[in-house]
Order: structure tokens, then C-alpha cells, then sequence
């Protein structure tokens, strides 16, 4: 024990303590962009919060929990049908139906899960792509939500939100702003915890991790369920933006599944920062190249290529092994506590345990 | 009547479920890959079969002759150029480049032939069938269809297992390391791999596209039913994909007949059934 003691362990750095400071300051810029931004801003903000939202639980998924699902749309398309079917059959407020639509998605991933972790690596992906056919095929059967050809959000039930255009449009920017800022703080707080380091652990060696006493398929259906909730209370938020859903807007794999998965490998799997990186890399690329049409689709899909087999790890990947920053107070630091270096930890960023992901 | 008619055509279209799902089946085999875009690339075919229609005014089936060898080409270089450089541990990668590649080509032939629905004319033979008794009547085209892929997993079983290819890739398959030892160029091996599934993706992609319409969004679909027919089948048993393919094939027409809307659908049960009660498919072969 006497080797320990004249050692600490931190979390926080330097870059991490004036990153918490900026977010906070954003945070609050962003609560207020009814005030200062116009519509169609905040229309695109809006977007861009659950494109994050999206992209940060299947970061979740596949960066830390090994889960490569390629059928996440599943889940966007059922919270979206969850919450007109709330609204419309019940007469649930939509601000209610959200969170409902959440527990109702992570209600339904339970059997999905069970079923689905039969299978291993790439065929679980592909596994979870015929989930979301099945549930596509099965909204289209949906007669009285339209169909196949879809349905719109009745009048009264938009209208049930609040009384002004403004407020209803401030209304859905601020569910969108909360539910990124609710996954962020989730995932933060999820990775924090006992279950988060095991789930870094499985990240960068499973064979090792099962051999430490963790009990894999359990942690996996933890984060699957998780993430599953989550991702159908974003996919109602998205329904409620649009107003208008079908079973091939609902459950698109290009929407919800591609340009989530592009969004992550090029910010940075694995890492919490990435997914926030990615979706604003996105979403200029997109504002800037989106005329090209097709031709934008393939420099996306050329990009991620390009970065999986050069720089695997993301373009924050890239960042924190040239500087070794955290943005993001998750790995632990070992700090020599000699009373003359206490607290200058910028020249201990080699003990930074964490981010040695495989 | 019906019913007889609905499992018959179901078995038949089961041969072309096996087309999309061998190729799948042997690059697993050979180097555990799954390749995303491999529906896109039977689309892919189809489009190259129907310039080659066009242009030449050839009859499609014959097309195949000039579409083969060139996908072959395109998968040799592709495995080398590309896919050699995602193999290893980590399931991501792979994964993820062949993602990137299914957007590329969806992207591409939307770009060269426009959202389009396209179809090959084969002639006569389309609309030539064979009486049966009790009324029945079953097409030629289906036939020769179900015919081929009898004839196509019958030769990839036979090289896979007889011949001096077929030893490297077994060989490579079992231990990478060891077969370099033993002389045989890994990455040469797989890109041959890659080639022969590619040229089997050519023939499945003709015959799509004179079976029924194609366009550039129809690679996925065709990816997971190729899939599918691989999971009931069995992982790494050629002959139980065909299995695989007439299963879901006849699940997919029966459902057709109670309601046309649950055609696909009760092909997509039928295989969560299969995965419910046993996980490794039917034949299973070898682990995922």
C-alpha cells in the first residue's frame, strides 16, 4: 500500500474542466435560441440535436457495448408510430406520448434482444436490419394509421401543444435540446459507473473482461435495452418535427442507420466526443454538398471508407492522441501527489489509462 | 390447387434465394466476412447485364457470359484493394467499409440510370411453361432458374472440396497463419474467393433482373434474403442454403396467398422462427 500513497487518481483535467465551463456556457445560448434564432435555425438545430441524440446511443451500441446494429431505424420508426398512435387513438398529449413511446421501445427491445443475440458480430447486424423490416412491413399493415402510404398528425392534437405557432415551435426545439442533453448526460453517467467500466473493459478486450467475472450477454442487454428506449423517444421527437410518418420515412435505413453510422466513424467511435464532433461535420457538409444529391451520398459514404481503414479511430480519435485531451471527465488519471506538482497533470497524460482502446 | 401451386413456385423462386445467398455463404466460409453490400452488388449486375442487353441486342441469359467475368475481376480487386486491408479481429471495420461501399454503388447506379424501375426481356422463354396434371402449369424460366442454382451450388461444393482452390481456401480458412506458412498467399486466396462469389453474384443478378423490375434501392432487400436463406440453412453449408432459399421462398409465396401484403413478412418470421428454435440454422457447419 505504500506504493499508492503518494499517488491520486483524478478525473478531471485541465481541458476537461474548461470544457464542462463552455458547455455550460452553450447550454445556455441554445436555451435561448427561441429569443434569438429564426425558424428554419431552429428548425436545423433541432435536427441536428436528434441527429446527435441518435448518434451518440448507437455510439453507445457499437463503441462500447461491440453491438453493430444496423437496425436502429426499428426503433426510431416505432417511437415514431408509437407516438401517433398515442395521440390519435388515445388522446395523449404528445409532450406525454414521448416518453411513453421511450418505455414502450425499451419494453420491445427485450424480446428483440433475446432473439437477436443469437447472433454473432455481422450477422447480428443483419439480424437487426430484418428486426426493422418486420417492423416496417408490420406499420404498413396498420390500416388505420394509413397504411402503407402513411398519415398525418391531426390539427387538434398539434394544436394541443400550445396555443401559439411560436410557443409550439419553441416548444419541440426545447425536447429536442433536452433529450441530447438527457443521452449525453445518460451515456456520461452510464460510463461513469460500475457498468461503464465494464462495458470499456469489453470494449477493448472481451475474452479478458469475461475472464474478470463480467457477465457479458448481461451488460450487452443492458445497454441494448437502453439504447432501445432511448432511441424510439428520439424517433417520436423526430414524428413530432415532421408531423407526417410512414413505414418508409419511419424505419429508413439510409435516415436513421447510415448517416448515424457515417456521423460516428467519422467523429470517432468510442469515444463520447465523436458523436458531437461527427453530427456538426455532418450537418456543414451537408448544408454546403446537399445540391449534389446522389453524388454527396457517395463523397459520405467515400469519406467513412477513407477514415475506417486510415484513421480508424475518428477524427477526435486523431485529436486526443496528438494532445491527450478529454472533453469529457471519463478516464482516470494516476497523479504523482508530490506537494510541488500537485495539480499540474498536463505532463502525466502517459498514465491516462483509459484511452487505450484496441 | 392454389396452395400446390403457391409451394411449387416457392421452391423454384428458393433456387434464386440461393444464388444471393451462395456467394454470402462461401466468402464467410473462406474468410469470415460479411459483406453488406452484396445485395448491391447483385443489383449492381443486373444493371451491367441490362447495358450489355442493350447494347449488344443480346438476349440476357446470354449476357451473363460478359457480366461474369468482369464482377469476377471487380471482386478480385475489390478483396485486394480494399477488403484484405478491414480483415482482422475487430468485427467493425468490415462492417462498416462494406456499409460505406452498399451506399457507394446505391448511390452511383442512381446517379448513371436514374430511380428508374428497369426490367430484361429473356423473349419467349418467359411466357413458356410446362403443364403438369391436375392443371397445373410451371414456367420454363423458373425452372432453368432453380436448374442453375442446383448446377452453381453443386460446382462451388465440388471446388470448394475437390479441387486445388478449394483446398487453399479450406486451408485458409482453418488457420491464416499456417497456410501462409505452407506457401499459399493469403490475400491472393481470399481476393479468388471474393472473385468466385462475385461471379456467382453476376448469374443471381441476371436472373433477378429478368425475373422481376430492379432498381438501385433493391440491393438491401436482396442482401437480407440472402442472409436469411444462409442463417436457416446453416453457417458454411452450401447445400443448406438452398434449403435456406426454398424455405424462406415458400413461406414468403404461402404468405403471398392469405394476404398479399404479408408475402415478405411471413419470410422474415419463418426465419425468426428458425433462429428462435434453433440458432444455428438447420446444417450448420461451422460457428459465426
Amino acid at each position: 500500500m505504500s506504493a499508492t500513497a503518494n499517488y491520486t487518481v483524478v478525473r478531471f483535467s485541465t481541458p476537461s474542466r474548461i470544457a464542462a465551463v463552455a458547455a455550460i456556457v452553450i447550454l445556455i445560448v441554445l436555451a435561448c435560441a427561441p429569443l434569438w434564432a429564426g425558424r428554419a435555425d431552429m428548425r436545423l438545430l433541432s435536427e441536428l440535436f436528434l441527429y446527435m441524440a441518435l448518434a451518440s446511443l448507437w455510439n453507445l451500441l457499437a463503441g462500447y457495448a461491440g453491438l453493430v446494429s444496423v437496425g436502429q431505424q426499428a426503433f426510431v420508426g416505432f417511437g415514431g408510430y408509437c407516438l401517433f398512435g398515442l395521440t390519435i387513438f388515445f388522446g395523449l398529449s404528445p409532450l406525454a406520448a414521448v416518453p411513453i413511446a421511450g418505455l414502450a421501445g425499451a419494453l420491445v427491445s427485450v424480446p428483440v434482444a433475446v432473439l437477436i443475440f443469437r447472433l454473432r458480430g455481422a450477422y447480428f447486424a443483419i439480424g437487426t436490419w430484418v428486426i426493422a423490416e418486420v417492423f416496417r412491413l408490420t406499420a404498413a399493415q396498420v390500416s388505420s394509421l394509413g397504411g402503407g402510404s402513411g398519415t398525418s398528425l391531426p390539427v387538434a392534437i398539434v394544436k394541443s401543444i400550445a396555443d401559439s405557432r411560436a410557443m409550439r415551435e419553441a416548444t419541440t426545439y426545447w425536447m429536442a435540446l433536452g433529450i441530447v442533453l438527457l443521452v449525453l448526460v445518460l451515456v456520461c453517467v452510464l460510463l461513469r459507473s460500475r457498468r461503464g467500466i465494464a462495458l470499456t473493459a469489453i470494449r477493448d478486450n472481451e475474452l479478458a473482461s469475461q475472464s474478470l467475472g463480467i457477465d457479458i450477454w448481461r451488460a450487452k442487454f443492458f445497454v441494448y435495452v437502453i439504447t432501445g428506449g432511448l432511441t424510439a423517444a428520439v424517433g417520436a421527437l423526430i414524428f413530432l418535427q415532421k408531423l407526417r410518418i410512414s413505414p418508409d420515412a419511419a424505419f429508413s435505413v439510409n435516415d436513421w442507420t447510415a448517416f448515424v453510422i457515417f456521423i460516428v466513424v467519422i467523429g470517432g467511435i468510442g469515444t463520447i466526443e465523436g458523436p458531437i464532433i461527427g453530427t456538426i461535420i455532418f450537418f456543414l457538409l451537408r448544408e454546403t454538398l446537399a445540391d449534389l444529391g446522389a453524388l454527396y451520398l457517395m463523397i459520405l459514404g467515400l469519406v467513412a471508407i477513407v477514415i475506417m481503414l486510415r484513421a480508424p479511430k475518428g477524427i477526435w480519435g486523431f485529436v486526443r492522441q496528438k494532445t491527450g485531451f478529454d472533453l469529457f471527465a471519463l478516464s482516470r488519471r494516476v497523479i504523482a501527489t508530490h506537494p510541488d506538482r500537485r495539480g499540474n497533470n498536463t505532463d502525466n497524460k502517459e498514465n491516462a489509462h483509459e484511452p487505450q482502446a484496441t | 390447387m392454389d396452395w400446390v401451386n403457391a409451394v411449387i413456385q416457392g421452391i423454384l423462386l428458393g433456387g434464386l434465394y440461393a444464388l444471393f445467398a451462395a456467394g454470402l455463404s462461401l466468402i464467410f466460409g473462406v474468410m469470415r466476412l460479411v459483406n453488406i453490400a452484396h445485395g448491391d452488388l447483385i443489383v449492381l449486375a443486373a444493371f451491367l447485364g441490362l447495358t450489355v442487353t442493350t447494347t449488344l441486342g443480346i438476349n440476357p441469359l446470354l449476357s451473363i457470359a460478359i457480366v461474369a467475368p468482369f464482377m469476377g475481376l471487380l471482386g478480385y480487386g475489390l478483396q485486394r484493394l480494399v477488403l484484405n486491408r478491414t480483415l482482422g479481429d475487430d468485427i467493425l471495420p468490415p462492417l462498416l467499409v462494406t456499409f460505406g461501399l452498399s451506399v457507394i454503388i446505391q448511390n452511383g447506379l442512381l446517379e448513371l440510370y436514374s430511380a428508374d424501375p428497369q426490367k430484361m426481356s429473356a423473349g419467349a422463354i418467359e411466357t413458356a411453361s410446362v403443364g403438369l396434371p391436375g392443371g397445373l402449369n410451371i414456367g420454363v424460366l423458373p425452372m432453368l432458374m432453380f436448374a442453375t442454382a442446383v448446377v452453381v451450388i453443386g460446382v462451388l461444393q465440388w471446388i470448394f472440396y475437390r479441387s486445388a482452390w478449394g483446398r487453399a481456401f479450406r486451408a485458409t480458412s482453418d488457420n491464416q497463419d499456417i497456410a501462409q506458412l505452407m506457401g499459399l498467399n493469403k490475400s491472393h486466396v481470399f481476393g479468388l474467393a471474393m472473385a468466385l462469389a462475385l461471379v456467382v453474384v453476376a448469374i443471381a443478378g441476371i436472373f433477378l433482373g429478368v425475373r422481376t423490375s430492379f432498381d438501385p434501392s433493391a440491393g438491401p432487400g436482396r442482401l437480407i434474403f440472402g442472409f436469411e436463406a444462409v442463417i436457416i440453412g446453416g453457417l458454411g453449408n452450401l447445400w443448406g442454403t438452398l434449403v435456406g432459399g426454398i424455405i424462406l421462398g415458400v413461406c414468403q409465396n404461402i404468405g403471398a396467398q392469405i394476404n398479399p401484403g404479408w408475402q415478405l413478412l411471413a419470410g422474415h418470421i419463418a426465419f425468426l422462427v428458425i433462429l428462435a428454435i434453433r440458432p444455428r440454422g438447420l446444417f450448420p457447419r461451422i460457428d459465426g
